[in-house]
């Protein structure tokens, strides 16, 4: 079973002779509860593609299915409330909003929500001891280190427990240490049954992944299932 | 975490920006509010002055030879040859449209007679209207009864007349009930008589030379109300008389649009001040909104957030903006010292125009920046960090 369908997924800027073709015409599915890896040169095409399938970057060639939906066919309200529900994001440079406490970021999918308060402080302290930091609810952003800032945008985009996690880099700003953390906290939740698809520049974090996808100029180099996932998996 | 507490936390945040588009609105509104009571308290001042005016329209007899000068008391010998009005038609004056507008209705007959061998003009009024119509008189001793007279300044003077002496009139003995205090009008050569004794007088039983109308007329137009009493009263020449109040009530109303022309400058102003504010922080804004986005937010949602924060400076800036306009025109007036009296009281009506001038004003203005916000790409806005 296809979970996530990509169908002749493309997306160039500008138009005529200068237009780049950042990604062409992608064939590819993946199905619930993959952890896979997009590696690739910078420049190659990963953010794009990963955009397109964060429903925040329109195709301009191509359809994108994510559970049955036709994503791109979306109204714009449809979409915001497509990717709340099905979505959860995770940014290499945290993106976390610097005057609300580390639980009021993790609350902030649910602000248009219609749950109760204390129903979203509950959601979101628990995704808070999910990624260990239950005891920093009340800081602001400034007042932790750039592995809690990561751990606290990874609780915020699985606060709404969305079947599908993307993330962009999630560990261009930490130390091996902290990397490490975050990779097997998203093994975690991958074992929960969550889809995960990440870019990454590294080999290691890579390594946590059950499937890579290597792009080179925008289009799909190889497609690979690895061996050493299992055995990561099992340490 | 609902959307109101990211407004309130942003506010708290950017503390600088929220006060500048505070005093942007708070100047706005309270120079509508400052002018809007200051005409207001002015207004009403005058309006109040007028009925201290007296008289504001005369009733007279329909004649062609008559050289009027004010109120038709023309010395010159010739105005009180005059055909007589009939007092019973003065009741016709309750039924006019505006007869609620009327303050006093004075009835005058006037007369020439020989006053211990002068000729004199002497005129019979009511004196119960006298307190309305003469708000200037200062009356040494007291208004007159039947068979006695009340002396203007230089009658007395001419006379050689106190209070209490008594004098021949055309025969009759009167006796002096007082003397009114320097007018500088035509009152000070008069005589006054209680209306039955001048009738009686001059063989004018029931009728009466002419009418002094006071009408309070704040908002009706005198013309409106001149052209009623002429209805009812074919046979008679009404008139509105021109007073310094109606040039005042014009140099108000001058005043009163070039101050509204002011306000609408200064609200137009204090409006740019919250739109290219509102801008700068949209811009500085550009990440958040992304994440905003990015999490699932409709572009609703955004301009909630924005036009919430525009709400709550709006509605504080209301209520300032009131405050600081009342204290200013109450400085104004107090400063002006124009006879206005007492503290300008709270207009509860006023106070919520000005808290919702401030909120159309203040969200008015944010309607650009908030659709901005709204229109943000979100993958754009990440990207770009
Ligand atoms: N919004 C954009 N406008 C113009 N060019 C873009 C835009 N986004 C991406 N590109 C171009 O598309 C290509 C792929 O970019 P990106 O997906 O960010 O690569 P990666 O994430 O693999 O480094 C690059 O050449 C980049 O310059
Ligand atoms: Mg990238």
């Amino acid at each position: 079973m296809s979970y996530i369908v990509a169908d002749q997924l493309g997306k160039s800027f500008g138009a005529g002779a200068a237009a780049v073709h950042a990604v062409s015409g992608l064939n590819f599915r993946i199905a619930p509860g993959e952890f896979v890896a997009i590696m690739g040169e910078s420049g190659a095409g990963k953010s794009t593609l990963l955009g397109m399938l964060g429903a925040m970057n329109a195709p301009t060639t191509g359809r994108l299915h994510v559970d049955g939906i036709d994503v791109y066919a979306l109204n714009p309200d449809r979409l915001a409330d497509f990717r709340r529900e099905y979505l959860g994001f995770v940014f290499q440079s945290f993106h976390l909003i610097p005057y609300l406490s580390v639980i009021e970021n993790v609350m902030l999918p649910l602000a248009v929500s219609r749950q109760g308060s204390p129903e979203k402080r509950r959601r979101a302290q628990e995704a808070l001891a999910e990624v260990g930091l239950g005891g920093k609810a009340g800081r602001l952003p400034g007042e932790i280190s750039g592995g809690e800032k990561e751990r606290v945008a990874v609780a915020r985009a699985i606060v709404n427990e969305p079947p599908v996690l993307l993330a962009d880099e999630p560990t261009g700003n930490l130390d091996s240490g902290n990397s490490r953390e975050i990779m097997r906290m998203f093994q975690r939740l991958n074992a929960s049954g969550m889809t995960v698809i990440m870019v990454t520049h590294s080999a290691e974090c890579s390594g946590y992944a059950g499937r890579v996808m290597r792009l080179s100029d925008g289009r799909l180099k190889t497609d690979r299932r690895t061996a050493v996932s299992a055995l990561r998996r099992a340490s | 975490m609902t959307l109101k507490l990211i407004s309130i936390r942003n506010l708290m945040r950017r503390k600088g920006k929220a006060a500048f588009i505070l005093a942007g609105l708070v100047v706005g509104v309270a120079t509508v509010v400052g002018i809007f009571t200051f005409v207001e308290a002015t207004t009403h001042d005058i309006a109040h002055k007028l009925e201290q005016y007296g008289a504001n329209i005369l009733i007279v007899p329909k004649t062609e030879n008559l050289s009027l000068s004010y109120g038709g008391l023309s010395l010159g010998g010739v105005s009180f040859d005059l055909e007589e009005i009939r007092e019973s038609e003065l009741a016709r004056l309750a039924t006019i449209p505006n007869h609620r507008n009327i303050a006093a209705v004075g009835p005058i007959v006037l007369g020439v007679a020989s006053v211990e061998s002068r000729r004199m003009l002497l005129a019979g009024v009511d004196f119960k209207a006298a307190e309305i119509l003469k708000p200037w008189w200062r009356v040494g001793g007291r208004f007159p009864q039947d068979d006695e007279v009340l002396l203007g300044a230089e009658a007395a003077r001419a006379l050689g007349l106190e209070t209490g002496q008594g004098l021949s009139v055309n025969g009759r003995n009167l006796v002096v009930s007082g003397r009114i205090e320097l007018t500088g009008s035509q009152d000070d050569q008069l005589a006054f008589l209680t209306l039955a004794t001048a009738q009686q007088l001059f063989a004018k039983s029931g009728k009466i030379s002419m009418v002094e109308v006071a009408a309070l007329c704040k908002d009706c137009p005198i013309e409106d109300m001149v052209r009623q009493i002429a209805a009812v009263l074919p046979g008679a020449k009404v008139m509105a008389i021109q007073q310094v109040v109606k040039s005042r009530m014009e140099a108000l109303a001058q005043f009163q649009k070039f101050s509204y022309g002011i306000s609408a400058v200064v609200l137009f102003i204090g409006g740019l001040v919250v739109l290219v504010t509102m801008m700068g922080s949209v811009r500085e804004r550009t990440e958040e909104i992304g994440i905003f986005r990015a999490v699932g937010f409709r572009r609703s949602h955004i301009m909630q957030v924005v036009f919430l924060e525009a709400g709550i400076i709006s509605a504080l800036a209301g209520v300032f903006g009131y405050g600081l306009g009342w204290a200013s025109a109450a400085a104004a007036l107090a400063l002006s010292g124009d006879g206005h009296s007492g503290p300008v009281a709270f207009a509860p009506a006023l106070a919520l125009g000005a808290v919702v001038l401030a909120l159309v004003l203040g969200l008015v203005a944010t309607v650009y920046p908030a659709q901005m916000a709204s229109r943000l790409d979100p993958n754009e806005a990440l990207r770009a960090l």
